[in-house]
């Protein structure tokens, strides 16, 4: 019964959204339902904490839509369920023309986002995930800035085309299955395939997950889309779409074609960290906040691919970790963004400054984010990237080094940046920044107690996927 | 064969109808004689009649295909008075053309000899000849109708010269006697027969619009009538190809590796080429045509793979495209009604004001570039899968970046539809007709998109 509520929840939040006229009828119905999501996720939540044997929930008998969650969709699932509510508190900050259509495409984006993380046939797994693909495509192309015509075609061709290699390597698999043929994830685990044939689906799922997380060569549709994107369309993308792509590759990459790992793992990691060097590098040289955070979120998840691939557990269970938490903290970094361009318009980091002065609890929660962001120990971002550094560092040293400097890069451009915004003497262009609000204060609030809460006590949510970690780590 | 004689007597009475001099009464009966034959249709099913020496083969293969081929008839010609005034002059016999077109794509569903595939595709051509220049006081429909003459009864000789070649070969019409003339040959054709073979393909494949065979395509669909556009766009290329199907799978499946490289080459050329050509279009008629390209050459991948997983394949992707097909055309239809053109920007801002055309038309563009969870998703995952198995990879490597670019001209309308700039926008008023045409197709393209195993466990 409970896997129909969290599938049906959202899409019936989706059809009843179009029937509301007025706004603020909307709005709150668009916060409440999504509340509800996710109290609705957290009743699963004694299940993973104090697991009985198996430590799966599904529907038994229903072979077409397949709901079936372990820890670790368990864990994709409640970021899910626990952004939606702040991606919507955020979107308050925007007004959208036609609001029940946005808000509608937007609860269709977590109904595909919860069937991506909670499936385990990769052919709904495909389904879900271009599922996702088209409500947001919609949210950027018709709520976006200036210019997202282009930029919006860019991206969704962009990803187009990573997702359907992933369905010709799916195709494939699917083809490999004994006689009758299945999608089940199990039986592709169990496929026989050489390192040739293991060697062409290694670059197909990692073409199509590169490109969603995005990694270095395959990003050039990230800081544009970011940037041009609404706001919420922006968290929606990078607190929980990118995770489909590190999901994915842990869920399918790293047990279908491990010996393809072993081979090509180093080149795919010399992308990554190349990526995390490149894109710190081009953080700092940003003018643009929003581009800024952009930046600084590739840098972050090129570290977490760079993690996945070395097949280490510490790796993993800090990539596992740090998609929490970084969810929680880009999320937070865009909602900054949202206020900053809400009170001042568009400007230049250069033309801000002295901000602290007139709005210091804004400053407060700005500083939080931003040091939980460059993984200051004590916070969420210092427990997966110290876990991922450790398992890179296990495997191979050089990488870790190397993807070690991201991190200080990333004190570099987070630290310039509040410093040349928030500090010094007021620019004389700002006359007024109204101090935060009710609302934003309670989601600010609620973003920073996440935030410590994960940093001071890690272990239950590393507990939580710990067992599938395992078992991926052991089909080979 | 009740169908076809039901069909075809319904186009009788029709042109008997005109007599009368009553507007309106030729479509009802059209579309009554069409049901009433789809119903007769159905009940054939698992009968697997053997007719007239083998003349004609209604198996199951037939039944599925021309129920679709009756059912999108019908829907075409709901559409018929939103495009012809019923004043008009010889609407009666234009509807009696189209139902004779349509009794004979029976024929080429289920014919069991060459003769009898010949008279289906000479008569349905006839009749499109015709129905191509159906506006003869516009100057368009006359150059489409000259066009698709010319080329067609050209293309008519080759595969009459085919036809001939293969029965100097096996000394018979009947593929019965054709196949075991094969076999007795070691399932060796000699030159002659692979000769004819070749020049009957080609003729079938001018029939679909496949490359290299396609140039027609594009001038006859803009310039044609638009419902005859419709049906030439989804009825006649899905009698196309399953002929196509019908003569390799069944009947020269033996002799494989004669024919399908000719095949790859051709699908391959289709889908991509089609593809290109689509991107820099402006009017959607000629990017329609240009669709139609790219899936014919998607069907022919199912001919190519030719498993047990083909035959259901091919029918759920008939069954899409040609529902997806319609609809477009059905707002097309309303659209040009009211524009009196058929640019791309005819569409922008339609979302404000014509919320249900422009949700069937996003469905519609979304089927086609095979977004799930629409029917053509469905179809175009198990065309694949079923080429795949037979072990053409790369083939399917290549359909899929060439769907990929696809997007970027089925998007173009979408992107003008949901424009916030509806100052050229105009409301649309919809006639009950079209309201049941557009409600029918999207059905059937959600529900097979989420139960695809309806059609595909079929065949």
């Amino acid at each position: 019964m409970l896997p129909i509520i969290t599938l049906g929840l959202p899409v019936l939040a989706s059809i009843i959204v179009l029937f509301i006229k007025d706004i603020r009828q909307i709005k709150q119905f668009s916060l409440i339902a999504s509340v509800l999501m996710f109290i609705s996720t957290l009743i699963y939540l004694p299940t993973y904490l104090y697991p009985t044997s198996p430590n799966v929930v599904s529907i038994i008998g229903m072979d077409s839509i397949f709901f079936s969650m372990d820890g670790l969709s368990y864990l994709l699932l409640l970021l899910t369920s626990f952004a939606a509510p702040l991606i919507i508190t955020a979107s308050f900050l925007e007004n959208h023309e036609r609001p029940n259509i946005y808000y509608s495409l937007f609860f269709l984006t977590i109904f595909a986002l919860t069937g991506v993380f909670t499936t385990q046939n990769a052919l709904m797994f495909y389904i879900y995930w271009e599922l996702a693909l088209i409500p947001v495509y919609f949210i950027c192309g018709f709520w976006g800035a200036e210019g997202r015509e282009k930029i919006t075609i860019k991206f969704f061709i962009y990803t187009l085309f990573g997702s359907l290699l992933m369905l010709v390597a799916l195709i494939y698999l699917y083809t490999k299955t004994p006689y009758p043929h299945s999608f089940h994830f199990s039986t592709l685990y169990q496929v026989a395939l050489t390192s040739v044939e293991q060697s062409w689906i290694f670059w197909a799922f990692f073409i199509a997950f590169a490109v969603k997380i995005p990694i270095f060569p395959f990003h050039t549709w990230q800081p544009d889309t970011y940037k041009v994107a609404p706001m919420s369309g922006t968290m929606l993308l990078a607190g929980i779409m990118l995770k489909m792509g590190v999901y994915g590759m842990i869920r399918l990459m790293l047990p279908i074609t491990h010996l393809a790992v072993v081979q090509w793992g180093t080149l795919a990691t010399i992308l990554a960290v190349t990526g995390i060097i490149y894109a710190s590098i081009i953080a700092i040289r940003q003018t643009d906040i929003k581009r800024l955070f952009a930046f600084s979120s590739m840098a972050h998840v090129g570290l977490l691919a760079a993690a996945v691939l070395t097949m280490n557990k510490n790796a993993l269970q800090g990539a596992t970790f740090q998609m929490l938490s970084h969810g929680v903290n880009v999320i937070g970094l865009f909602f900054i963004a949202g206020i900053f361009s809400n009170r001042i318009g568009e400007k230049k980091i250069s033309e801000m400054g002295g901000i602290a002065s007139i709005a210091p609890r804004f400053a407060i929660y700005f500083m939080i984010i931003m040091l939980a962001s460059v993984a200051l120990p004590l916070t969420n971002g210092f427990i997966g990237e110290f876990l991922m550094l450790l398992g890179i560092f296990q495997t191979q040293p050089i990488f870790a080094v190397l993807a070690g400097t991201g991190i200080i890069f990333g004190a570099v451009y987070m630290l310039w940046l509040y410093q040349r915004s928030m500090f010094g003497k007021l620019n004389p262009t700002i006359t007024v920044f109204a101090d935060l609000n009710l609302s934003e204060q309670l989601m600010l609030t609620v973003i920073t107690i996440v935030i410590f809460w994960m940093g001071l006590f890690p272990s239950s949510l590393l507990h939580i996927a710990e067992p599938v970690l395992n078992q991926i780590l052991k089909t080979y | 064969m009740e169908v076809i004689i039901i069909i075809a007597l319904t186009g009788v009475a029709i042109m008997m109808a005109g007599a009368f001099n009553k507007p309106g009464l030729s479509l009802w009966l059209a579309i009554a004689g069409l049901m009433l034959g789809f119903i007769f249709n159905i009940r054939l099913w698992n009968t697997n009649l053997h007719l007239y020496n083998h003349m004609i083969v209604y198996d199951n293969y037939a039944v599925a295909f021309n129920a679709l081929i009756l059912l999108s008839s019908a829907l075409v010609f709901l559409l018929f008075h939103s495009h012809y005034s019923p004043w008009e002059k010889h609407l009666d016999e234009i509807a009696a053309l189209l139902v004779f077109a349509t009794t004979s794509m029976l024929l080429m569903t289920s014919f069991g000899n060459l003769v009898v595939l010949f008279i289906g595709i000479e008569t349905m051509s006839i009749c499109l000849y015709v129905l191509a220049g159906s506006r003869k006081y516009e100057l368009p429909s006359n150059e489409a109708a000259m066009k698709y003459f010319l080329l067609g009864s050209f293309m008519t000789g080759v595969m009459l010269f085919g036809i001939a070649l293969i029965y100097g070969a096996s000394g018979s019409f009947d593929f019965h006697d054709i196949t075991a003339y094969l076999a007795a040959n070691g399932n060796k054709a000699n030159n002659m027969f692979s000769i004819g073979l070749l020049m009957l393909t080609v003729g079938l494949l001018f029939k679909i619009a496949a490359v290299p065979f396609h140039f027609w395509a594009p001038d006859v669909y803009e310039g044609s009538p638009t419902v005859i556009t419709a049906y030439m766009g989804s009825t006649v290329k899905i009698a196309g190809v399953a002929a196509l199907y019908r003569v390799y799978a069944y009947h020269f499946a033996a002799i494989q590796p004669v024919w399908a490289t000719t095949i790859m080459i051709v699908s391959f050329l289709s889908f991509f080429t089609a593809v290109l050509f689509g991107l820099p279009q402006k009017r959607f008629k000629r990017l329609l045509a240009y669709s139609g390209i790219s899936h014919a050459g998607f069907l022919l991948m199912a001919v190519l793979a030719l498993n047990q997983y083909s035959a259901g394949a091919l029918l759920l992707y008939a069954v899409s495209y040609s529902m997806a097909t319609i609809m477009a055309f059905t707002v097309l239809v309303e659209v040009i009604e009211v524009k009196w053109d058929d640019q791309l920007t005819v569409f922008k801002g339609m979302g404000a004001k014509n919320k249900f055309l422009a949700f069937a038309l996003i469905v519609a563009m979304l089927s086609m570039a095979g977004i799930p969870p629409f029917s053509g998703f469905m179809a175009k995952f198990n065309i694949f899968t079923a080429a795949a198995e037979s072990g053409y990879i790369v083939l399917v490597v290549l359909a899929v970046i060439a769907s990929a670019i696809s997007l970027v001209y089925y998007l173009k309308p979408i992107t003008l539809i949901l424009s916030n700039d509806d100052s050229n926008a105009e409301k649309i008023k919809l006639t009950p007709e079209v309201i049941i045409v557009l409600t029918i197709t999207i059905l059937l393209t959600f529900v097979f998109g989420v139960f695809p195993k309806l059609l595909t466990g079929l065949l």
